[in-house]
C-alpha cells in the first residue's frame, strides 16, 4: 500500500528509506509490516521488515516527545489510532437487515461497505507510512535509538497501551501543559520571528481545526446523497423490470446511469476525502506539533529569564551565587539550543505545508475533472443516443 | 496577501427561467436549452417526447448535432412567453422545515376552517421562487385524441397558476391563486381569460368530479393536499422561507392538478370545470371542511367502503381487470419506494449545499491566515470554488425537488385515484349481483303465492319482478359500461404516464448533466491557480 495522503518529498535519500508494506486487519487491531531499506552501519542487514502494531508506533511518538534532546523539534504527528468501529457497525446492521431487502440491493449495498471499510484500511496504512517517513526523513530523529529497535527488533517489542491510571496522569499533564501554555505564550518575544510564528501558528491551527470539521461533514452530505442515488438505481431496476409498458427499458437504462452516477458521486466524495480532509487533518495535527515546539521554546525562555533574575538576586545577595551562575548557564544553553534548531525547523514546516497543500489541490481538481470528463460526459452521451433512438412508439399492452 | 471575504450576493434560486429578469451575477443553468440543443430533428408523430419537449419551450440558436453537450451557457434565451417569473430577492437557505408537512396519505386531512366573512384583500409582495416549468408534460399537440379530433379542436389548452396572494387576516386568512386560460377551444367563450381562485375552490371542484365521474369509472385527478401546518403559517402571517416554499409548491401541484384535470377528455367538457375556469365568482366549497355535514358522510362512507371491500369476493372473469390490478399494486408500492428515495436525496443535497458553503467559508478563513502569498491565494480560490458548487448544489436539490420528487408524489395520488376506480367497478359488480339475488327472491315470492289466493298481492309481487328485472338489466349495463370504460382510461393514464415519466426524467437527467458541466468549468479555472502555487 503506497498511497500517502500528504506525500512530501520524504523518499529522497537512499540511505535510509521506509515503508509499510502490507498490513493485515484482524479482529480489533491491525498489524503493519515496516519494511526497511537501508545502507547505513548501524543496521545489521540492508533490508528487512517487521511487524507493528499501533501501540508500538504510539511509543515511539511518545519517547520522541519525552526526549529533551529533541526539544527543538517539531515532533512528527503520531498517526490516528485505526477506527473500523463505524464501518464494522455498519456491516453488521447489514447482516441483521438481509432478510428485509432484495437480494441486488444486499449484494450492492454489502460491496459499499466493503469498500469502504477498505478505504479506512488504506488510509490507515498510509498515515501510519507518514509518520515512519517523517521520522526517517529528520536529519536527527532518523538516528534515534528507538526508532532503529523499532525498525529491527524483529520480536514484539511488549508496548502495552496506557492503562487507567498512566491514561490519567496524562490527561493531567496536558491540563497543566496547556494552562502553562498560555502562560508562556502571553510572554513577549524578543526575536521577531517568533512572534510572528506564534501569532501565526495559533490562528492557523484553529482555522484549519475548523476547516477539517466542515470539510468532514460536507464528504459525509456527499456520501450520504450517493446512497440515495444508490437506493434509487434499484427501485428503478425493479420499475424497469416489473413494467408492463414501453417504459421498461427506459427504466432500465436510467438506472444504469443512475448506478453509474453513484459510483462516480461515491468516488468524487472518497477522493476529496483523501486530498482534502486528509490533508486538513494531517496539517491539524502538525501545527499541533509546531504549536508543541513554539511552546518549549516559550517554557525555556521563561525559565532562562528567571534563571537570569534569580542569578541577580543571588549576586546582590551574594548567596549560592555558583549554584545560580550553573543554573543560568544551563537555561541559557538550553534556549539557545531550542531556539537554533526551531527557527529551521519552522521554516521546513512552512516548505512542506506548501508543497502538500500544492500536490493535494492539484490532484483534487485534476480528479475532480476527470470524474466528471472522462467517467460522467461519456455515459450520459451514450443516454443520449439511446434517447433519440429507442423512444419512439409507445406501446401499451392491453 | 489578499483577503477574500465570501460575497454577499443574492442568492438567486433560478434555475430554470427567464434570464433576463435574473439577478445579475448569475449564469441561469441552460436547462432548457440543454433539451433544445440536443433535439433538434423533430419528426411529427414519431419522437414524441421529443417534439413535446421542443414545442413546449422556445428553440433557441442551435447546433445540429444530437449528441453534443451546450459547452458555453446560452444565457439569453427565453423559456416561453407563458411563464411567470418570481424572482427571489435575498433569502439564506429557504429550506428550513418546508418539505415534511404534506404526507401522502388520504388526502382528506382538513384544516378546521371558520366560515368568517372574507375581508378585504391585502396583497402582499409575493416571496419568490422559481420552479421549472411543467409545460412541456402537458403539451398534447401530437397526443392522439380521439374526442378533440372529432371535435375539430386541435387540444390547445393552457392553463397557469400564479401570483399568490393572501387574502385577510389571521386564521381567516387564505391564500388567492390567479388562475389564467389561454386556449382555442370553442367550449370556452373566450381565448384568454383568468379568475381568483382559492385551494378550498380547488378541493371543492375536484370533489364534484370526484362524485359524478368516479362511478362510471373515470380516473378523476386528484387535487393536492391540505396541509394544516403549512397553511397555518402562512395564516399568522410567518414571512419566512419556509412559508414561501411551501406556497410555491402549493402553486406548482395546483398547476399541475388543473392541467390533468384539462387533459382528460370528457372532464374538460364538464360545466363544473368550465365554471372553475371561467366565472368571476364561484360559490364558496364549504362542503370541503371536515366538520361540515357533508365531510362527515363522507368520512362514513370511507369507512363503509373500506369494509365493503373486503367482504366483496368478486368473480373476475376477466384476466385484463385481474393483471392490471396486480400491476397497479407493484407499481404502487415501487412509486412509494422511489418517492421515498427522492425525498431523502432532495434534503441530502440540500444538506450538502450548506456543508459546502460552511466549507467554502472555513478555506476562505484558512486562505486569510497562511502567510505564503501565492498558497493564501490558492485557498481563496478553492474557496470561491467551494461556493460556486454549493450553489450548483442548491440548484440542483431544487431539480430533484421540483421535476423528480413531485411527480413521483403526484403519481402516487394518481394511483391512489386509479385503485378507487377499479374499486368503484367491484362495487358495481356488487350491486348487479345484489340485484340478481332480489330478483331471484321476488321470483320465488311470485311462485309461492301463485298457490295461495292472494290476486292483488300476486300483481305486486309480478310488477316488482319486472322492476328487478329491469335493475338486473341495468346493473348488467353498468357494469359492462363501467369495464369498457375503465379499459380506456387505463390505456389512456398508461400512454400519459409513459410521456410524463419520459418527459421529466429525461429532463432531470439533462439537469444532472449541466450540473457536471458545470463543476468542469470550476475545477478547470482553479486548476492553474492551485498548480501556480509555488
Amino acid at each position: 500500500f503506497k498511497i500517502s495522503a500528504v506525500n512530501v518529498d520524504l523518499q529522497t535519500d537512499a540511505t535510509l528509506q521506509v515503508d509499510i508494506s502490507d498490513a493485515l486487519s484482524e479482529r480489533d487491531k491491525v498489524k503493519f509490516t515496516v519494511h526497511t531499506k537501508s545502507t547505513l552501519p548501524n543496521f545489521k542487514q540492508n533490508e528487512f521488515s517487521v511487524v507493528r502494531q499501533h501501540e508500538e508506533f504510539i511509543w515511539l511518538h511518545d519517547s520522541f516527545v519525552e526526549n529533551e534532546e529533541y526539544a527543538g523539534f517539531i515532533i512528527p504527528p503520531a498517526p490516528p489510532r485505526p477506527d473500523f468501529d463505524a464501518s464494522r457497525e455498519k456491516l453488521q446492521k447489514l447482516g441483521e437487515g438481509e432478510g428485509s431487502m432484495t437480494k441486488e440491493e444486499f449484494t450492492k449495498m454489502k460491496q459499499e461497505l466493503e469498500a469502504e471499510y477498505l478505504a479506512i484500511f488504506k488510509k490507515t496504512v498510509a498515515m501510519h507510512e507518514v509518520f515512519l517517513c517523517r521520522v526517517a526523513a529528520h536529519p536527527v530523529l532518523r538516528k534515534d535509538l528507538n526508532f532503529h529497535v523499532f525498525l529491527e527488533y524483529n520480536q514484539d517489542l511488549s508496548v502495552r497501551g496506557k492503562n487507567k491510571k498512566e491514561k490519567l496522569e496524562d490527561f493531567f499533564k496536558n491540563v497543566v501543559k496547556s494552562a502553562d501554555g498560555v502562560i508562556v505564550a502571553g510572554v513577549k518575544d524578543v526575536d521577531d520571528f517568533f512572534e510572528h510564528e506564534k501569532t501565526f501558528l495559533l490562528e492557523y491551527h484553529n482555522r484549519v481545526k475548523d476547516a477539517s470539521a466542515k470539510s468532514d461533514r460536507m464528504i459525509r452530505s456527499h456520501k450520504s446523497a450517493a446512497d440515495d442515488i444508490n437506493r434509487i438505481a434499484s427501485t428503478l431496476y425493479t420499475l424497469g423490470t416489473q413494467d408492463s409498458t414501453d417504459m421498461c427499458k427506459f427504466f432500465l437504462k436510467v438506472s444504469e446511469l443512475f448506478e453509474k452516477t453513484r459510483k462516480i458521486e461515491a468516488r468524487v466524495a472518497a477522493d476529496e476525502d483523501l486530498k482534502l480532509a486528509d490533508l486538513l487533518k494531517y496539517y491539524l495535527r502538525e501545527s499541533q506539533a509546531a504549536k508543541d515546539l513554539l511552546y518549549r521554546r516559550g517554557r525555556a525562555l521563561v525559565d532562562y529569564e528567571n534563571a537570569n533574575k534569580a542569578l541577580d538576586k543571588a549576586r546582590a545577595k551574594n548567596k549560592d551565587v555558583l549554584q545560580a551562575e550553573t543554573t543560568q548557564q544551563v537555561c541559557c544553553q538550553k534556549f539557545e539550543k531550542i531556539s537554533e534548531s526551531a527557527k529551521q525547523e519552522l521554516i521546513d514546516f512552512k516548505t512542506r505545508r506548501v508543497a502538500a497543500f500544492r500536490k493535494n489541490l492539484v490532484e483534487l481538481a485534476e480528479l475532480e475533472l476527470k470524474h466528471a470528463k472522462v467517467n460522467f460526459i461519456p455515459c450520459w452521451k451514450d443516454f443520449n443516443l439511446f434517447k433519440t433512438r429507442n423512444i419512439t412508439s409507445i406501446n401499451v399492452v392491453l | 496577501m489578499t483577503a477574500w471575504e465570501p460575497p454577499d450576493r443574492p442568492r438567486s434560486r433560478l434555475a430554470y427561467c427567464c434570464p433576463e429578469k435574473m439577478a445579475e451575477d448569475r449564469e441561469p443553468p441552460p436547462l432548457a436549452d440543454a433539451v433544445q440543443t440536443d433535439f433538434r430533428e423533430v419528426e411529427e408523430g414519431e419522437d414524441l417526447f421529443v417534439s413535446t419537449v421542443s414545442t413546449a419551450e422556445q428553440l433557441s440558436p442551435t447546433s445540429p448535432e444530437p449528441a453534443s453537450f451546450p459547452a458555453e451557457d446560452i444565457s439569453t434565451n427565453s423559456n416561453g412567453p407563458k411563464q411567470e417569473i418570481l424572482l427571489d430577492d435575498d433569502q439564506e437557505d429557504l429550506f428550513a422545515e418546508a418539505t415534511e408537512e404534506v404526507s401522502l396519505d388520504s388526502p382528506e386531512r382538513e384544516p378546521i376552517l371558520s366560515d368568517g366573512p372574507s375581508p378585504a384583500i391585502t396583497p402582499v409582495t409575493p416571496t419568490v421562487i422559481i420552479t421549472p416549468r411543467v409545460d412541456a408534460l402537458f403539451d398534447r399537440s401530437l397526443d392522439e385524441d380521439e374526442e378533440a379530433e372529432e371535435n375539430g379542436d386541435t387540444f390547445d389548452m393552457q392553463i397557469t397558476v400564479s401570483d399568490p396572494e393572501k387574502v385577510g387576516d389571521g386564521m381567516n386568512a387564505y391564500m388567492a391563486y390567479k388562475v389564467t386560460t389561454k386556449t382555442s377551444l370553442s367550449l370556452f367563450s373566450r381565448n384568454e381569460f383568468s379568475v381568483k381562485r382559492r385551494f378550498s375552490d380547488f378541493l371543492g371542484l375536484h370533489s364534484k368530479l370526484a362524485s359524478k365521474y368516479m362511478h362510471i369509472g373515470y380516473i378523476v385527478p386528484p387535487a393536492p393536499e391540505k396541509s394544516i401546518v403549512g397553511m397555518t403559517k402562512v395564516k399568522v402571517g410567518k414571512e419566512d422561507l419556509s412559508s414561501a416554499e411551501f406556497v410555491e409548491k402549493r402553486r406548482s401541484a395546483l398547476e399541475r392538478y388543473l392541467m390533468r384535470t384539462v387533459n382528460h377528455p370528457a372532464l374538460v367538457k364538464d360545466p363544473d370545470v368550465i365554471q372553475f375556469l371561467e366565472n368571476t365568482e364561484l360559490p364558496r366549497a364549504v362542503s370541503t371542511q371536515a366538520l361540515s355535514g357533508a365531510g362527515i358522510l363522507r368520512m362514513v362512507n370511507k369507512a363503509a367502503d373500506a369494509v365493503n371491500k373486503m367482504t366483496i369476493k368478486m368473480n373476475e372473469s376477466d384476466a385484463w381487470f385481474e393483471e392490471k390490478q396486480q400491476q397497479f399494486e407493484n407499481l404502487d408500492i415501487q412509486l412509494r419506494k422511489l418517492h421515498a428515495s427522492v425525498e431523502s436525496l432532495v434534503c441530502h443535497r440540500k444538506e450538502l449545499s450548506v456543508n459546502t458553503a460552511s466549507f467554502a467559508k472555513s478555506a476562505a478563513m484558512l486562505g486569510n491566515s497562511e502567510d505564503h502569498t501565492a498558497l493564501s491565494r490558492a485557498l481563496s480560490q478553492l474557496a470561491e470554488v467551494e461556493e460556486k458548487i454549493d450553489q450548483l448544489h442548491h440548484e440542483q436539490a431544487y431539480a430533484d425537488f421540483y421535476l423528480f420528487s413531485e411527480l413521483l408524489g403526484d403519481y402516487v395520488r394518481l394511483i391512489t385515484a386509479v385503485k378507487g376506480v377499479f374499486d368503484q367497478r367491484m362495487k358495481t359488480w356488487s350491486k348487479w349481483q345484489d340485484a340478481q339475488v332480489m330478483l331471484q327472491r321476488k321470483r320465488e315470492a311470485e311462485a309461492k303465492l301463485q298457490y295461495a289466493n292472494k290476486p292483488d298481492k300476486l300483481q305486486q309481487a309480478k310488477d316488482e319482478i319486472k322492476e328487478w328485472e329491469a335493475k338486473v338489466q341495468q346493473g348488467e349495463r353498468d357494469f359492462e359500461q363501467i369495464s369498457k370504460n375503465i379499459r380506456r382510461e387505463v390505456e389512456r393514464f398508461e400512454k400519459q404516464r409513459v410521456k410524463d415519466f419520459k418527459v421529466v426524467i429525461i429532463k432531470y437527467l439533462e439537469s444532472l448533466v449541466h450540473t457536471q458541466q458545470q463543476l468542469i468549468k470550476y475545477w478547470e479555472a482553479f486548476l492553474p491557480e492551485a498548480k501556480a502555487i509555488a
